[in-house]
């Protein structure tokens, strides 16, 4: 007989322990899933999950993917921690790219050092303002901050749309929906030849590090901790609820600012209609897979970066549509979830041992 | 300018038509939210009952089996939501953004065969009786089923949730979940029962998209639609008549787009489509400014997982 004790503390090890459960149950269910489709498993995960990452390039592919979805993740990690349910990280992701896209393209026929750091400081500030509508909303208003920064979204990419359409479409570029192509110097440098992989995993790596001394070498992180854990004990501690609302998310909109910033002058170097493919969606999953820890993170955004390139890989390959890539992120979230209880309960095999 | 008086009506009947969506998903939603339960897997359980409707009706060819099977889809897809958030205690909030996602993902994946098919005419009720009274003919008449379903779902769900004893216990549970239980109700029942109805009603919304409203299966066709509906639920605070309002809002707001380009504003179109979105937002923080009301009329347990300990 199976019986379900609860546990008296939830158990560290498990906390760790569950997201790597969660992944095998994934690839088990994608493997059923390609089974039913008709293709043979082992090799449909194949395609998916190592063929695309077997090389140098593959590599750096992931890499390329990894480094937004981790850098969000951090940030997003902020507003998680403290009970904010940001949820709006694509668009602070297209609004910081549309702040320094713009301010690239004042540039465009200029070449110097300061180019860069400015296009990169306004990509963080364009998210940092996105973000701030819902905190303000939801500080001084009381509204629901799911909605708001959802609703952005569409908004932030309407906006790009109608740029790249209109205003700031490139003249001589017999009207492509997309703006010129920065100057060298607006161009986040690239780490090897014949890679695509940028220079803007420093600055994820720069969000880890920082994160990680925040959360547990400062009394914000301990404020945060605390908030999350209960909104009432953080009241009757007498921390400043409102100020911390806005500090956090303004953190987490200036991740998604730069990781705006990385995607479009990274490889691409314009401002174009589609400028991620839902990494500000995808980061959440990478935040809960990585259990909000800055270490956590960066594992979970690269395994999570894999069902991107496997994706694309399936679909060339073996005529699967990309889209599987959401089934599947969307899988790991639901068994995270799911095998999360076990931090919660024991499942005792009685009759066996007694 | 002479403008027909037909023509209004016309108009008034296309914002009603593309209010339906809204008004399904919204009152499944509010049934689930008055039990305590916030789902946010809307959009995700829409594009399932979307592509579910239109790839049933193109395979069977029976548009009853389509509506009621996207409404299948709608349950069976929101039972995973149900067993994680109920029996798995997991947070609403999380699993709700899985489910959306998990659902955008998985009907793509069907979608594929069915892009580009076209769609099939659904019957419409008392065509003849359009043109009989001015104004209000094809306001009342010449829609299909579940148009007219949809103008009456606030009005059930109010007297279900206000006259009959089930209503009494889903908001019951939704309000105090621990002297429900201790009156004997099985809270958790409850709650799965309230999740799987949202969900056929969202699927239902999504069967109305692609096979009655757009008949085509376009990716992503919902865009956004989802969401709204729960923000309609905030805005209406939980008072289903009140989302006949909402609804009727958003899809003026839908529908002035095509005619403000037809006439020829210069707005760009990009605003127009955001629209929507930009008004949503303002409604939501007039709504919520009041944070007494809100406070009063939201469900209190929602969104927070009942356990009860053997």
């Amino acid at each position: 007989m199976i019986k379900i004790v609860k546990r008296d503390q939830p158990s560290r090890a498990i906390f760790f322990f569950t997201p790597v459960l969660a992944i095998f149950l994934t690839l088990v269910a994608g493997g059923l899933i390609f089974f039913i489709l008709g293709f043979k498993p082992f090799e449909a995960l194949k395609f998916f999950f190592i063929v695309p990452i077997a090389d140098k390039y593959g590599f750096s592919e992931l890499l390329l993917k990894a480094t937004p979805l981790c850098l969000i993740a951090i940030g997003l990690s902020f507003c998680f921690k403290s009970n904010n349910w940001n949820i709006g990280a694509e668009g602070q992701l297209t609004f910081g790219a549309i702040v320094s896209g713009g301010v690239a393209l004042l540039f465009y026929e200029q070449e110097g050092f300061y180019i860069l750091p400015i296009v990169i400081l306004a990509g963080a500030i364009g998210g940092m303002l996105y973000a701030s509508i819902p905190a303000i909303l939801k500080t001084y208003f009381n509204t629901n901050e799911i909605l708001v920064s959802l609703m952005l979204v569409y908004v932030s990419k309407l906006i790009l749309d109608y740029l790249v359409v209109g205003p700031w479409s490139n003249p001589e570029g017999f009207n492509f929906p997309e703006t010129r192509q920065f100057s060298d110097s607006a161009k986040l440098p690239l780490l090897f030849e014949g890679l695509r992989i940028h220079a803007g995993i420093f600055l994820a790596l720069a969000a880890v590090v920082i994160s990680w001394f925040v959360f547990y070498k400062t009394y914000l992180g301990f404020q945060m901790k605390v908030s999350g854990f209960s909104l009432k004990t953080a009241r009757y501690a007498g921390y400043k609820g409102k100020k911390m609302i806005i500090l956090v998310f303004l953190i987490s909109g200036a991740c998604a600012g730069l990781a705006g910033v990385g995607e479009i002058t990274g490889p691409i170097g314009q401002l174009h209609r589609e400028i991620s493919p839902d990494y500000g969606f995808t980061a959440i999953i990478v935040a809960f897979l990585g259990r909000l820890h800055p270490v956590g993170i960066i594992f979970a955004s690269l395994v999570v970066a894999i069902t991107y390139l496997g994706a694309e890989t399936a679909q060339i390959f073996m005529q699967i549509p990309k889209y599987t890539g959401q089934v599947f992120q969307g899988m790991i979230l639901f068994f995270l979830l799911a095998s999360d209880y076990l931090l919660f309960f024991k499942i005792k095999f009685i009759g066996s041992k007694k | 300018m002479i403008i027909d008086i037909n023509f209004i009506g016309l108009i008034i009947a296309s914002i009603m038509a593309s209010a339906v969506p809204l008004i399904l998903a919204s009152c499944g939603e509010l049934i689930t939210e008055r039990s305590g339960v916030l789902n946010l897997g809307v959009e995700g359980m829409m594009i399932i009952g979307a592509i579910s409707g239109f790839a049933l009706m193109t395979v069977t060819g029976s548009l009853i089996i389509a509506v009621f099977g996207a409404m299948l889809a709608g349950v069976l897809i929101s039972t995973i939501f149900a067993f994680l958030t109920q029996t798995l205690i997991t947070n609403h909030v999380a699993t709700g953004l899985a489910l959306t996602i998990f659902g955008i993902g998985i009907s793509a994946m069907i979608g594929k065969n069915f892009v580009g098919i076209p769609g099939k005419e659904f019957p419409v009720l008392f065509e003849g009786l359009k043109d009989t009274i001015p104004l209000l003919g094809p306001i009342l008449f010449g829609h299909s089923i579940v148009f007219y379903f949809a103008f009456a779902l606030p009005f059930i769900t109010s007297y279900f949730l206000k006259k009959t004893k089930i209503g009494l216990i889903v908001r019951a549970v939704g309000d105090s979940p621990e002297s429900a239980s201790n009156q004997g109700i099985n809270v958790k029942l409850v709650r799965y029962a309230c999740i799987l109805y949202g969900g056929a009603m969202s699927g239902l919304a999504g069967a109305y998209l692609s096979m009655i409203y757009t008949p085509q299966w376009i990716e992503n066709m919902t865009g956004g639609r989802g969401w709204i509906a729960l923000a309609l639920v905030v805005f209406s605070t939980w008072n289903p008549i009140k989302i006949l309002i909402g609804a009727m809002i958003f899809g003026g707001l839908t529908i002035i787009q095509f005619h403000m380009q037809a006439i020829g504003v210069r707005i760009p179109v990009q605003f127009l489509t955001a629209l929507p979105y930009i008004v949503t937002i303002i409604v939501l923080v007039v709504i919520s400014r009041d944070s007494r009301k809100i406070r009063l009329s939201t469900p209190s347990s929602l969104g927070k997982s009942f356990h009860k300990d053997n």
